[in-house]
């Protein structure tokens, strides 16, 4: 039997796994095949079932940001509440409306929740755990969550409502667009790390890439908000004008899997900001006790996912014409001017500085560059308020 | 392993069926469709190709990133023409619109 | 004759998914399912590609065809929604010479493909695939001006189709 290592005790079971599965007499690679399912089981559930904890977290911080108190009747300090959700849902009617493609119906929401559970696989949460540690790791997350544009477009079709019709052509010209910031922000850190492979990005991670990369990783999370299609960029669900989007028409668990999909996407981002620019599983003594690197990172990804959170409760809606003119007037072009400036500050550095050195040169560039988008912003702002006013007046 | 000649009977195979569409359909959105297949399968010879030739040479992977960047402008520029064909004639339909032939 | 090994009953079996879907995508009527089948398709063709240890070409398949170019088309087809809504016949007249001619191709090139003696082992792989694409893709003796002429070329469809579907300002 192979020995149990406290420090390492994840892999520690999965070789146990193994080991008793063979004692069954089974081939090796039948061993290895069930070893990868069952493990694959338990990270799925794992991911599955943190929306329980984070919707209640996400209630409860919402409440105190506007001052009221949040979930509080259901167990020690509202809890349960998640659960008693959940038991909702389940009995409440599931209907598909008259009219409804059935198949294409329920596939949606299967398939956004498979989109963002299939990121995880690449995720490393410990330099010994990573699901798959896939040479084009980074790639691969994007990849997968582009399933879920599809996903969203097959439920609002299939709905067979101009409302949820309305909301799947929003969440189109929404997710698509902002899908171009956002892997060119990803390419900065897999350019300084030199691979796509997540661990390796971790472990080129002695000074965190957000030192090297703050605005790469600013656009990086603001565009990952509006794919997940949360506050400010909740447009695909806005109730005020398309009533509640491409799920308008999903009752109970359905809906319930939709919302499912957002509060695990919401998770996942805040999980790869993590691993791609705050270390990941990176901390004192990570290398020596895996163990301890999974708890860093699900540190690191609850303090991000709660940074989201306070973005989500204290910014208001944007406009669809706001929203496609912060990407591709704003966000677009600057994450292209992050790229070549990165590339060029990357090479002009010498090749024997050391890290440290290295970062804060790329530091200083990146401030740089915020600088003068700032100054360019200002000075479109004031031409724009300028050019108001003398329609205000003539008018 | 598998036998190369069954990559590319299949790759021959989505290759045939995009040439139906393209040919038999009267959809142009649907013609389209066909085009991207048929770009597909000849993705699918190079990448067959270059595992089973010479791996260390890098070509037939670099020749399907070319083919990937044609197939997304063609498909870009295909359903941009049909979506401003829809605007001004109402229709999809590959043989309504005839405004070039007599 | 030797036992299949599981490579190959993986690709025989995601073989026949694939071309079954095809076969949907050619001739199912309602042409929001085609394309869904269409997705399932290139879907199939990525695990392909797994198979044949591209995994780039594969996931760069999935954010490519699937994130963009199925989803072009799945807009389009919407866009383009009232025209679609009959369901009658969606094969025009010559559809028996298309088959035709798609089945006597499938049969020329399978015979010629069976035929000739192809390298029976794939070779091996040497190091990253991956780095020596990118390499390859920025090497002056390599395949540098290909790539930069593809991205000018992409430039130039994207304006253009913006072009196109822009709503007409010009009279009708």
């Amino acid at each position: 039997m192979p020995e149990l290592k406290i420090g390492d005790l994840l892999v520690s079971l999965y070789d146990i796994l193994g080991w008793s599965l063979s004692l069954l007499g089974l081939h090796s690679s039948a061993v290895s095949v069930l070893q990868k399912i069952v493990s694959g089981f338990v990270l799925a559930n794992f991911v599955m079932l943190t929306p329980i904890f984070t919707i209640w977290v996400e209630r409860k911080v919402a409440g105190r940001f506007q001052d009221r108190l949040g979930p509080n009747r259901v167990g020690p300090f509202g809890l349960f509440q998640s659960f008693a959700d959940i038991v909702k849902l389940v009995i409440k009617e599931d209907i598909t409306p008259a009219g409804a493609d059935k198949v294409v119906f329920n596939i949606g929401p299967v398939l956004a929740v498979m989109s963002v559970v299939g990121i995880w696989a690449v995720i490393p949460f410990a330099s010994t755990m990573v699901g798959t540690d896939m040479n084009v790791g980074i790639l691969y997350s994007v990849a997968v969550g582009a399933i879920g544009t599809l996903a969203i477009m097959m439920g609002g079709w299939a709905s067979n409502n101009k409302y949820a019709l309305l909301g799947a052509f929003r969440t189109v010209s929404q997710l698509v667009s902002y899908e171009v910031p956002m892997i060119i922000a990803l390419l900065v850190p897999t350019m300084l790390a030199g691979s796509m492979r997540m661990n390796a990005i971790v472990a080129e991670q002695q000074v965190w890439f957000v030192v090297a990369a703050p605005l790469a990783m600013l656009i990086f999370l603001i565009s990952s908000i509006a794919e997940v299609g949360r506050a400010p960029f909740d447009l695909l669900e806005a109730e005020s004008e398309i009533v509640a989007g491409f799920h308008v028409e999903y009752t109970g668990m359905k809906f319930g899997v939709w919302m499912l999909a957002e509060f695990v996407h919401a998770f996942t981002i805040s999980a790869l900001a993590a691993v791609v620019f705050f270390g990941g599983w990176r901390g004192p003594l990570a290398e020596q006790y895996p163990l301890l690197g999974v708890v860093y990172f699900l540190i690191k990804t609850y303090i991000i996912y709660l940074f989201l959170l306070w973005i989500r409760v204290t910014l208001p809606r944007v406009r669809i014409d706001q929203m496609n003119n912060l990407n591709w007037k704003f966000l677009v072009p600057l994450s292209l001017a992050v790229l070549v400036v990165t590339a060029l500050v990357d090479k002009a550095v010498p090749v024997g500085a050391s890290l440290g050195v290295r970062s804060l040169v790329l530091f200083l560039a990146n401030v740089a560059l915020i600088l003068v988008s700032i100054s360019l912003l200002a000075g479109f702002s004031r031409k724009l308020q300028a050019s108001e006013n003398i329609s205000v007046d003539s008018g | 392993m598998v036998p190369l000649s069954w990559y590319l009977t299949f790759a021959a195979a989505l290759f045939a069926l995009g040439l139906y569409a393209v040919l038999a359909r009267k959809n142009a959105v649907a013609i389209l469709m066909g085009v991207e297949i048929m770009l597909n399968a000849v993705i699918v010879n190079l990448v067959a190709f270059w595992r089973y030739g010479n791996p260390s040479d890098i070509a037939g992977q670099a020749f399907a990133v070319i083919v990937f960047a044609v197939a997304a402008a063609e498909a870009a520029v295909g359903l941009a023409l049909i979506i401003s064909i829809y605007r001004r004639r109402e229709t999809v339909m590959a043989e309504q619109i005839d405004l070039m032939k007599w | 004759m030797e036992a299949v090994s599981a490579a190959q009953i993986i690709f025989i079996v995601v073989a026949l998914l694939t071309v079954a879907t095809t076969f949907l995508v050619v001739t199912v009527r309602n042409l929001i399912h085609a394309a869904l089948w269409l997705v399932a398709t290139l879907f199939g063709i990525a695990v392909i590609f797994v198979l044949l240890d591209a995994g780039f070409m594969a996931t760069v398949q999935i954010v490519l065809y699937i994130g963009a170019i199925a989803i072009l088309i799945v807009f389009a087809v919407m866009l383009t929604r009232r025209v679609m809504q009959d369901v009658g016949p969606q094969s025009n007249e010559n559809w028996w010479l298309g088959t035709i001619v798609a089945a006597v191709f499938f049969a020329a090139i399978s015979t010629l493909l069976w035929s000739i003696r192809w390298p029976a082992l794939p070779g091996a792989v040497v190091g990253d695939t991956v780095l020596a694409l990118g390499r390859s893709l920025v090497d002056p003796n390599q395949y540098v001006i290909p790539f930069e002429v593809a991205s000018v070329m992409l430039i130039i469809a994207l304006i253009g189709s913006i072009t196109l579907a822009l709503p007409g300002k010009q009279s009708e």
